[in-house]
């Protein structure tokens, strides 16, 4: 079966830099600049990673942090907890909008 | 849950295990082959560098089961050292100047001989380290005594615990382990094991409990410190990070997930050069239960001897061990990726 996301496309990442090596180059250094252990643990990185991945609704990026996070020692319930405060904030940033329904609805009704 | 041996499982054989690992690549080299991995870093054949440690597997008889278990041990495992045996190690380790005895098994305080094999080496002053599973120190009255005789001997204590959190720990070691391997610890810090200034080492080891690598041994470290001091007052010194190799029950769980031919892919992926010229068997030698040598623990489980003319520790001889070839299979992957691993940990 044919999909728009195939699980061994997550492997060539890297082959990005192929058609634009300098930018492509840039952004890989980067990544493991921002991934490296600073004021947070690799295994916090990681972490918030994974939220983020669930937020973006990235499944590669659901793939490599899951497996990075259990890697960097976490746990199912610290995994699990990333993956609400995602929720958490997804919900959150629907529903504080609901201010500006509200804030229109009045401005037009009577 | 019993051993691969008592449930008559295929893998039970080495020679099928052997015929697993060597599969993928007879069938169109989807996985290249290690030797030829060596040969591209210059380190074919792969040569010892100088006898420092003699790892002694006392025997296959263990009070836990672990899901990831190389050896295949268990409580149904009969394999067992013998006194006569020990005293050919204790008489080849005399004639030599190697520094540490390492003492593996199973669980190797279940041995009959096992404390007495401790006071002989320890008379001949070398380090001795056992590789506890800790739960042995609160399965039995017979063992509660085992800090105060590791603390007497200086033993070096080196012991499994894959997670601070008890489900990961129960996952792969079985149910209960994780507070029972709490209780141990706090035993061996009483006596003075992991605490500053005591020169008694207390190590513990990290498995990954399942199809993943290990992360940053630094790392791994800081955060069982915090947590295990934290929530139980633990200390202890290092952490050592050891990858599970595929061989035995680790390899039966790898291809019942469908993890094999991922997890492969990854040590492969991950392939260090560095970790190679590293990898503990140029080192090490490793003895069996019944004498016999191998070039680890690993190859020990897969019935790989050494390539020399001496076989049986009876028959020790170091510089013509000195002269072998190590005997390297596909399951050597898992020493060589990432930081590398041995049974002292990361080995970069």
């Amino acid at each position: 079966m044919s999909t728009y996301y195939n699980p061994a496309d997550l492997a060539k990442f890297g082959n990005i830099t192929e058609w634009q090596s300098e930018m492509g180059n840039k952004f890989f250094a980067y990544y493991a600049e921002v991934f490296k252990d600073g004021a947070l643990t690799e295994r916090e990185k990681s972490l918030i990673a994974l939220a983020v991945a669930h937020a973006v609704q990235c499944p590669y990026c659901i793939d490599a942090y899951t497996s990075d996070s259990l890697q960097k020692g976490a746990d199912e319930a610290q995994m699990m907890e990333a993956v609400h405060v995602a929720a958490a904030i997804k919900g959150g940033a629907a529903l504080v909008h609901g201010v500006q329904m509200m804030n229109k609805a009045k401005e037009l009704s009577m | 849950m019993k051993s691969l041996l008592a449930r008559h499982a295929p893998l039970a054989d080495t020679a099928y295990q052997l015929t697993v690992l060597t599969q993928a690549e007879a069938e169109g080299a989807h996985l290249p082959s290690f030797a030829h991995k060596l040969q591209q870093s210059g380190l074919l054949p792969l040569l010892p560098t100088g006898l420092s440690v003699m790892q002694i597997n006392v025997g296959k008889m263990c009070n836990q089961v672990c899901k990831h278990c190389h050896v295949d041990a268990g409580p149904d495992r009969t394999e067992i050292m013998t006194r006569a045996t020990m005293q050919l190690c204790l008489d080849a380790l005399a004639r030599t100047d190697i520094a540490t005895v390492d003492l593996t098994g199973g669980a190797p305080e279940m041995n009959p001989d096992f404390r007495w094999l401790v006071e002989q080496i320890s008379a001949l002053g070398r380090d001795i380290i056992v590789r506890c599973n800790l739960t042995i120190i609160v399965a039995n009255k017979k063992y509660h005594d085992l800090p105060e005789f590791f603390a007497r001997h200086r033993v070096r204590v080196v012991s499994s615990l894959p997670h601070f959190s008890a489900g990961r720990t129960d996952a792969q070691r079985g149910e209960g382990v994780f507070e029972r391997s709490i209780r141990a610890l706090q035993m061996l810090n009483a006596v003075g094991y992991g605490q500053e200034g005591s020169g008694l080492s207390l190590d513990l080891v990290y498995n990954p409990a399942g199809a993943f690598m290990p992360g940053s041994q630094a790392g791994l470290e800081r955060e069982f410190k915090q947590r295990l001091g934290r929530e139980y007052g633990i200390v202890f010194n290092n952490l050592l990070t050891i990858t599970n190799l595929p061989v035995s029950r680790f390899l039966e769980y790898l291809l019942e997930s469908g993890n094999y031919e991922g997890y492969m892919d990854k040590l492969v992926a991950a392939y260090n050069p560095v970790a190679a010229a590293n990898v503990m068997c140029r080192s090490t030698l490793s003895i069996g239960w019944d004498g016999q040598l191998y070039d680890c623990d690993f190859n020990q489980m897969l019935d790989l001897t050494v390539a020399s003319p001496v076989q049986h520790i009876r028959d020790f001889d170091e510089a013509l061990l000195n002269a072998r070839a190590i005997v390297i299979n596909q399951h050597c992957y898992g020493c060589t990726a990432g930081a590398g691993s041995s049974c002292g940990g990361a080995t970069t």
